[in-house]
């Protein structure tokens, strides 16, 4: 485990405890400039057991669920916002990071754990093509049925921009 | 028998022939396109941010109740689209069901700059232009246009109707346009 | 027999006039029938509600968003860093301030700028005005989908003394595009505080007779009163934010857990309700807008003077722009800010917006355009709540519990 010292004292006790709790869990921790969010990367095989050990420890509520794409890496990855509603543990963000092959991007649904995790999951599904095994409902949301199984916020999936000399097809 | 069918067959179209021509002429449809003018009602149909100005329109600082448009519920017995801010593709669907659904004489306000020609988000990949889906009447740019501006574009639709007015052929030409028009 | 012919001659005539799809039968032998509640309907805003009725009682609701999504963190992975603040004004057009101020402190945590004083309070000061006409907005909505036209009147009519204050600070009505990295673009004019306490005082005149004719009305309470309850503890799970959390007994709220700009040196208080009904969610929204009134009245005093953009900045000024600076307090944008390059990583902020927590999380590779950017506004957050807490109550109360809810579908559409 990364051994982080903070200027804040409360943010050093809740990293001796993460590093207690999640040591063979997660691959690595490490804390941002303003000490106010917390990255944690993990496994994909792992990620349910991480989950479960930070509802015991407070964080209640999902707030952001998405994903990044990288073609270069052959890797997608998703992207956690966890925080919480308990006065102790409200100031800190913690953001979980975990690496998903490009081809067949498969992850366990996190709606058994965090139920306000179910919208979040069935927008990444649409626009990712990540599949959440176990969600109870997953289909599209926000986009037509045009659009369904093109995933748009690929990075292969192009738009027309403005560049100098260079002509873009739309994406009909 | 026979007669009498024909008989009252050529009373019958001869009586719509001679309110037809009676609507054409000066005094009948100069009443007429007083009322339409002074009777644009739009429909309930809120398709995107400009929206929150057209509210404020209907309040009372920029009362636009006082040139007799009013928002109403159903669009069976409104006459008029406002279609304010950017088309999306599930948005577009609707506004296309909504128009058919309407009664002629019926008009069209493009409102803002995303409803000519996209506006900031002109190349994103889920919107479509106004005028593509609907023929448009006024348009309005403003980024979202001022209360003011939408209380001229009624003006302005209220002059055009009565200078060049809704006579049969335009409607002809309307549905012309309509049927050429690639969805 | 006679009585199933009737039956279905009946039903026919239903199926057509309201476009009613029978859908299943039940074990006891109820049907149940599924209400389109689209777009093109006064009580449905943007996005349309597909509702599964037995009788009258509703028992299974099902949003349909996605009527205004404008794919917006697309794109920003095509233009430049600075042409992202006008696209993440439109979501939420009625507090359009507190946005921008998120995305602009991630970039400014991502570049490492500091802002001086004075910006920090003038940027305040903006968001509370836009805070105040986001919540009379709210109320005027309640009000029109209870039936009380008048609310929905006055409620417009107070909203245009705010959008006037904001007209004078900045020159435009709703979409301002003030704030830029590192600080505001126009500094405050002579008469300005006048006119801001001048404005302050009608809007309390007025919440006084707001609480005549809306708080106390007696069809209102009926209407509010024990409709749409959120307990606490599914208001957690759920992750629900902004008023509606507030009205259910936990008081969050970013400005006081995680402050930003003045707000850490300013008092005030949040205001808590315990009952989590209707009723509570609207009273919620006219006591903070007596909370923001306090505030500004706090920052229009405290407002020390000095520079509005930091020096970082305008170091890069030409001798054209210096002087404009020195003469109008107004500032242009030097040529180099349209193709910053932040080095390499990732920053988040979050902040209060009127309808809850927004929260912006920018990830960069070094280059002009930012690699991904995501943004998650309060009522995409709050969109579970027509899943979960709308089954069991009857359609009647179905407008006044999204009334109370103010929900507002382009932003959470995005």
């Amino acid at each position: 485990m990364s051994q982080v010292v903070a200027k804040d004292p409360d943010l050093n006790n809740l990293l001796s405890i993460f590093n207690e709790e999640l040591k063979d869990l997660a691959t690595k921790i490490y804390i941002d400039k303003t000490e106010r969010v917390i990255y944690i990367e993990v496994t994909r095989e792992k990620i349910m057991d991480l989950a479960k050990k930070l509802l015991h420890l407070g964080f209640d509520h999902v707030k952001s669920l998405s994903a990044v794409d990288y073609p270069q890496e052959k890797k997608i990855e998703l992207m956690v916002h966890i925080g919480s509603y308990l006065r102790v543990v409200r100031k800190y963000t913690v953001v979980i990071k975990s690496a998903l092959e490009r081809d067949n991007p498969r992850v366990s649904s996190l709606t058994s754990i965090w139920p306000s995790a179910e919208f979040h999951e069935r927008e990444t599904w649409e626009m990712f093509g990540v599949y959440f095994e176990g969600h109870p409902d997953l289909r599209r949301l926000l986009l037509p049925e045009e659009l369904e199984g093109r995933w748009p916020m690929r990075k292969d999936f192009r738009i027309i921009t403005r560049k100098a000399g260079e002509a873009e097809t739309p994406w009909k | 028998m026979e007669r009498g069918v024909v008989f009252i067959g050529e009373i019958d179209v001869f009586i719509k022939r001679l309110i037809r021509s009676l609507m054409e002429k000066k005094p009948v449809k100069d009443i007429l396109e007083w009322a339409i003018s002074y009777s644009l009602w739009p429909v309930h149909l809120m398709t995107s941010c400009c929206g929150v100005e057209l509210a404020g329109a209907y309040s009372p600082r920029y009362d636009l109740e006082r040139y007799g448009s009013l928002p109403f519920v159903s669009p069976r017995q409104t006459n008029l689209i406002i279609i304010e801010g950017t088309l999306t593709l599930k948005m577009a669907k609707v506004a296309r069901i909504t128009w058919e659904q309407m009664a002629d004489p019926k008009f069209v306000i493009a409102m803002g700059a995303c409803a000519i020609d996209g506006g900031l988000f002109w190349n994103s990949y889920n919107i479509v232009r106004a005028n593509e889906v609907i023929p448009v009447d006024v348009y309005i740019p403003g980024c979202p246009p001022r209360p003011e501006a939408l209380a001229r574009a009624i003006l302005m639709l209220q002059e055009k109707i009565r200078s060049v007015g809704v006579s049969r052929e335009d409607l002809e030409i309307l549905r012309r346009y309509v049927k050429n028009q690639v969805r | 027999m006679e009585v199933s012919g009737s039956q279905d001659i009946t039903q026919e005539l239903a199926r057509e006039i309201f476009r009613v799809v029978e859908t299943g039968v039940k074990e006891e032998g109820e049907r149940l029938i599924e209400l389109q509640i689209g777009p093109t309907h006064p009580g449905s805003g943007h996005m349309r509600i597909l509702a599964w009725v037995d009788g009258d009682v509703i028992v299974r609701c099902d949003p349909d968003i996605g009527f205004v999504h404008r794919t917006i963190e697309k794109l920003s992975e095509n233009r430049a860093y600075i042409k992202t603040i006008p696209l993440v004004e439109r979501p939420s057009l009625l507090d359009t301030t507190p946005m921008t101020i998120g995305y602009v402190n991630a970039l400014e945590k991502l570049m490492g700028i500091d802002v001086p004083p004075r910006a920090k309070y003038l940027r305040t000061i903006l968001a509370e005005i836009t805070r105040i006409a986001s919540h009379l907005y709210g109320i005027g909505i309640l009000a029109i989908f209870l039936g009380h036209s008048t609310g929905f009147m006055w409620a417009f009519g107070d909203r245009e003394v705010m959008i006037e204050l904001a007209t004078m600070l900045t020159g435009a009505r709703i979409t301002y595009a003030y704030v830029i990295p590192g600080g505001v673009r126009r500094d405050m004019p002579q008469n300005f505080p006048d006119a801001v306490e001048k404005g302050l005082k009608y809007i309390e005149k007025r919440l006084r007779d707001w609480e005549k004719i809306f708080l106390n009305n007696p069809v209102v309470e009926r209407r509010l009163r024990d409709v749409g309850i959120l307990k606490p503890n599914i208001a957690r799970i759920l992750g629900v934010t902004g008023p509606n959390v507030r009205a259910s007994g936990i008081d969050y709220d970013v400005r006081m857990v995680e402050p930003y700009e003045a707000y850490d040196e300013i008092d005030f208080m949040i205001p808590v309700a315990e009952e989590g009904d209707g009723y509570a969610r609207g009273l919620i929204r006219f006591k903070e807008i007596e909370q923001s009134i306090n505030i500004i009245r706090q920052a229009i005093r405290k407002i020390p003077s000095g520079e509005i953009i930091s020096p970082q900045i305008s170091r890069l000024f030409n001798p054209l722009m210096k002087k404009i600076y020195a003469e109008q307090r107004r500032v242009k944008l030097p040529s180099l800010m349209a193709t910053l390059k932040p080095p390499k990583g990732e920053a988040m902020a979050r902040v209060e917006a009127g309808r809850g927590e927004a929260l912006f999380h920018i990830v960069s590779d070094g280059s002009t355009n930012p690699y991904r950017f995501r943004f998650i506004t309060p009522s995409f957050r709050n969109v579970i709540l027509f899943k979960y807490l709308i089954p069991g109550h009857r359609i009647a109360d179905l407008p006044a519990i999204y009334g109370s809810l103010d929900y507002f579908p382009p932003e959470a559409d995005r």
